[in-house]
């Protein structure tokens, strides 16, 4: 599966033995030269600490090298800012310093979900809002309701009062600010219809550093696994390895729209056993990411019952629940779920992630999200928050921009209906841009794209002739990387290969984003049909 | 019945040795005590905001506006914001593709970074490179970040000084690797003593562990002393011989309260003592929005500066941010804004520089009242606050009230630090929290509450104490 990211680690170890066997036999470019003093030390203290530093050379190589870091740090990978990125980045720079220098005008980048790079806009009145926590001394000022909405400006005041002091610049409780909390709690009863509590929330700064706390909780070493969809977001390969642990992969279906089946988690969960792997938790993302599919509710009731019956902690990355594009599925979360099949908070350890930075509010930048965290022992959570602590808070603008997006404007608030105008129009406008760009794939020879259903994503299926994969090998790529590069070097288009979220070995794919702005998706379009047909025809078989 | 993944038995047993005092067990009793209606002053962390310090007022009106931009195009904004303040959030908008709410290069915005690297420049007289200062949420996760990257296994040490801010023990402990601590000097002012260092090293070494960094906290926390140039000097010829990474934690750099020793950066003595150390010590320096005058703690802004890391080593490290993305935007036009403040002649320069300067000198104010206060009373010795946030005075407990301590199951500063709590109502942190030496008992408080306040504070305090005292040793020998 992701045998290049396997044999870049392999070489990594292998190349750091070899640095060490040649220290020891000889002095190396590496080794610190004899270092003579030029301070006041004794010589006797002097002689000693050559003596040492001899031996520390030992060691060898300058404290933080290649040879001496972390290597599980080594071991990781994220695509998604990777290799392709790095080259467009350089592509970008010489177009800056050359306007003719390529066969494109820009670089496009489709590689990564960041919306309001692409030209989305922020919601207005969460950025009224935020911007007068930001700098509270504007709600003293008479001239204020003239630049902002009234219902904006009483939602400022409601959220400053549950700030001690009204200071948004103070270390809030390291699980966020209580009153948020609360609020966000309340907005997951609505949104499910079952009790949430305040107390069960750690808002962090995205989603992302919640599920590293979890990781870090959950692996001791290489014997403790994490089950993980293939294909997956690279975050969770990339902190498995941070931690030590072991990514048990399981297979989504392409055949059946990504489909993810318990007999396959049952499988691949005996098989990991059987090879010594204690099996912690089961990751499930919901929305799908890289793949975009929406689970059922019968399926998501299967899984719950799956994780009950193995004693696995289910760990629901939820962070797309208001990407929803087709009419037939809705977002329910797997908390939602395990309460309608009578299950209580006692009974599953489960995990929920979400974040400010996708749904129709896009904003990245900011670094809000939260974990919901249920079934867990005081003793455990103990813990949680301890680790939670030692980076005392995640920034607290993030933390009010959670609670806006849990509890948004409702009928009869002043800024309802635009803010309905705006939301609408960006959901719709994410729906037909997934359903153009999929049409558009599917309309290729030699690709295959399921449809997104939810999120931001396409994960079309490269069925690449031979001749291409030849020349992917002499180029010493993987064959989606090869097309990724020729794609971004023809038009610009930046992509991310399949290899970097997973994929059956032998199979293609690359994730391309629906975010570029719709009135760009045309000529995005049709500038990838024209070389995709020259691809084809150059590698025919 | 089967072990269940999440049973405090099967965690991490690393997540189980982190142990982060400044919201420990003090902390969780004076929240419990403030629900049941107690006034309580926190003094356990150096959160300047929750004690009324206000912030300054330019980098709000800056972020405010890059917030929410659209107020750029309202005819009414000349009215609510300076001029200057409305072209700066301009600027760092340009800076922006997408705004606040896109996620920016993973090592934080190339434009503040480039600010960053003029800041470092004048400060120190030495250019350094943008590309080798990375952006983060906070400079505790810039610090979790590099320790994770040479922390190997448990046979690594990073020496720390004791007393020191615990996040360093806790992502010690977290990435499994080994703390090594050296004593700072409580009669010599907190200094640090080569002698003992250079034995704790070799002692960590005859037990096998590999030294491979060094900590300093330079102003120091909790100790609030300065480095003397002569200071950084050895800490720097010691590194080099020994073949360690420098850690300098910077972060109060602005929080300077006396004359003899302004302060100095590791880098800049580095590169005053010339090569082959300045082009082969490896070091990396550590600075935040939450202190100086701007005590920014909620924005969680920050930067790590790397020095002498081979390009590979920083490859890694950007590899490893790029995973979280990027540090939030607004924390960095924090950033931007603390190290490119208002100049002479600018709109806002005069208020920015009065806000400042009136929160400098009382920092400065309070740090001597908090000293010659704890001085004052019995059996309380207290190293003068020369820089940060902090007082740690010593308690010289009495052997009764050390035995009454272990009556009730607690370590003796834990005690007094519980009784102080519930007679005053003032939240600190024990000195067991950041390392002592055996049988040496401190607790770490903060200079930080509002200045008005401070006689009643330093009385009550006081009142408590010499009862204590009272209680626990008999009659005054005066």
């Amino acid at each position: 599966m992701r045998r290049f990211a396997a044999d870049r680690a392999r070489r990594a170890v292998a190349a750091s033995l070899r640095g060490a066997a040649s220290r020891s036999a000889a002095p190396s470019p590496h080794a610190p030269p004899p270092r003579h003093p030029a301070s006041p030390m004794g010589a006797a203290a002097m002689a000693a600490a050559m003596a040492r530093a001899m031996s520390t050379a030992a060691a060898g190589a300058p404290p933080v090298s290649l040879d001496t870091i972390n290597p599980k740090v080594l071991k990781c990978e994220y695509a998604v800012r990777g290799e392709i990125v790095t080259h467009a980045q350089n592509l970008q720079q010489e177009l800056q310093k050359n306007p003719e220098s390529l066969p494109f005008d820009e670089i496009l980048y489709c590689n990564i979900g960041n919306p309001q790079s692409l030209g989305q806009q922020p919601v207005t009145y969460f950025r009224e809002v935020l911007s007068l926590c930001d700098h509270p001394a504007l709600l003293d000022k008479s001239e204020t309701h003239a630049l902002y909405s009234s219902d904006a400006i009483e939602r400022a005041w409601q959220i400053l009062e549950k700030i001690p002091g009204r200071a948004t610049g103070a270390y809030s409780h390291s699980q966020g600010v209580k009153g948020l909390r609360d609020e966000i709690a309340t907005g997951i009863a609505a949104r499910d219809g079952f009790h949430a509590s305040g107390d069960n929330i750690f808002l962090t700064d995205g989603a992302s550093p919640a599920v590293h706390m979890m990781m870090q909780l959950l692996i001791s070493s290489e014997k403790d696994g994490i089950l993980c969809p293939i294909p997956q977001y690279p975050l969770y390969s990339a902190s498995i390895a941070l931690h030590g642990g072991s990514l048990v992969p399981y297979f989504l279906d392409e055949e059946t729209g990504w489909g993810l089946e318990v007999d396959e988690l049952k499988k691949q969960l005996e098989e990991a056993r059987s090879k010594g792997i204690t099996v912690k938790a089961l990751v499930v993302i919901n929305p799908g990411n890289p793949t975009g599919q929406v689970l059922a509710e019968e399926n998501q009731k299967k899984i719950v019952e799956f994780c009950k019956n193995e004693g696995l902690v289910l760990l629901a990355d939820e962070v797309y629940q208001e990407n929803i594009y087709v009419e037939d599925k809705q977002f329910h979360s797997f908390k939602k779920i395990a309460r309608s099949l009578g299950y209580t908070d006692d009974d599953l350890p489960l995990v929920s992630f979400q974040s400010v930075s996708k749904g129709y509010y896009g904003e990245c930048g900011k670094r809000g999200g939260y974990m919901e965290i249920t079934g867990f022992s005081p003793e455990v959570r103990e813990q949680i928050y301890k680790v939670a602590s030692v980076n005392l808070c995640s920034n607290v603008s993030g933390q009010i921009l959670a609670s806006l997006v849990m509890n948004p404007p409702k009928a009869g608030d002043e800024s309802f209906e635009s803010f309905m105008v705006e939301r609408d129009g960006i959901l719709s406008s994410l729906a037909r841009r997934a359903k153009a760009l999929e049409e558009a794939f599917n309309s290729l020879e030699g690709i295959t794209c399921n449809k997104a259903e939810g999120a931001m994503y396409l994960f079309p299926r490269l069925h690449l002739p031979q001749k291409a994969i030849g020349a992917a090998q002499a180029a010493g790529t993987a064959p989606d990387a090869y097309y990724a590069k020729r794609l971004l070097e023809a038009t610009g288009i930046v992509v991310v290969p399949g290899s970097g979220f997973g994929q059956v070995p032998g199979t293609w794919h690359f994730r391309c984003t629906i975010l570029p702005q719709e009135d760009k998706i045309p000529a995005i379009i049709s500038r990838f049909k024209e070389f995709h047909e020259k691809f084809m025809d150059e590698f025919r078989d | 019945m089967a072990r269940k993944p999440l049973d405090y038995e099967e965690l991490n047993e690393n997540v189980k040795k982190v142990r982060y005092a400044v919201r420990g067990e003090l902390y969780l009793r004076a929240s419990e005590l403030q629900k049941e209606g107690k006034k309580i002053i926190f003094t356990n962390v150096g959160n300047p905001h929750a004690l009324g310090q206000k912030p300054l007022t330019f980098g709000r009106q800056v972020v405010a506006l890059c917030q929410a931009p659209f107020l750029l195009d309202d005819p009414h904004v000349g009215l609510m914001f300076p001029a200057d303040a409305i072209a700066r959030a301009k600027h760092y908008l340009a800076m922006t593709p997408g705004g606040l709410g896109a996620y920016s290069d993973s090592r934080g915005i190339p434009g503040i970074r480039k600010e960053v690297a003029d800041f470092i420049h004048k400060r120190d007289g030495y250019p350094t490179d943008p590309e080798l200062i990375y952006l983060t949420d906070g400079a505790s996760k810039g610090v979790m970040q590099i320790l994770n990257t040479i922390i190997r296994n448990e046979r690594d040490g990073i020496l720390v000084p004791v007393p020191q801010y615990p996040l360093y023990s806790a992502s010690i402990a977290l990435y499994g690797g080994s703390l090594v601590p050296y004593y700072l000097e409580e009669e010599a002012n907190w200094s640090l003593d080569f002698v003992n260092i250079r034995q704790t090293v070799a002692e960590a070494r005859s037990k096998g562990i590999t030294v491979r960094a060094m900590v300093i906290i330079n102003p120091g926390n909790p100790t609030g002393q300065c480095l003397s140039e002569a200071n950084i000097k050895e800490v720097l010829q010691f590194c080099y011989y020994e073949n360690l990474v420098l850690l300098a934690d910077e972060v109060y750099q602005q929080n300077i309260f006396q004359d003899e020793r302004p302060f100095m950066s590791s880098r800049k003595v580095m590169f005053d003592m010339g090569p082959p150390l300045s082009r082969e010590l490896q070091l990396v320096s550590f600075h935040t929005v939450s202190k100086g005058n701007w005590g920014e703690c909620g924005q969680r802004g920050g930067y790590f500066e790397m020095t002498n890391l081979p390009p590979k080593t920083v490859d890694e490290i950007y590899k490893v941010a790029s995973i979280s993305l990027s540090p939030n935007v607004p924390g960095q036009i924090f950033m931007g804004v603390m190290i490119n403040p208002p100049k002479p002649g600018d709109v806002s320069y005069p208020k920015f520089t009065a806000e400042s300067k009136y929160v400098h000198e009382s920092l400065r104010r309070r740090a001597r009242m908090m000293t010659d206060g704890f001085n004052s009373c019995r059996n309380v010795v207290c190293n003068f606050t020369e820089g940060a946030m902090y007082s740690f005075p010593q308690i010289r407990l009495p052997p009764r009230a050390i035995e009454a301590a272990k009556r009730a199951g607690k370590a003796p500063d834990v005690f007094y630090c519980l009784k102080l709590l519930e007679a005053t109502g003032i939240s600190t942190v024990p000195g067991s929290g950041f390392g002592q030496k055996e049988g040496v008992f401190h607790l770490r408080t903060t200079i930080l509450p509002a200045e008005e306040d401070f006689p009643a504070i330093m009385s009550s305090f006081k009142k408590f104490n010499d009862s204590f005292m009272e209680q626990y040793e008999g009659y005054s020998r005066m």
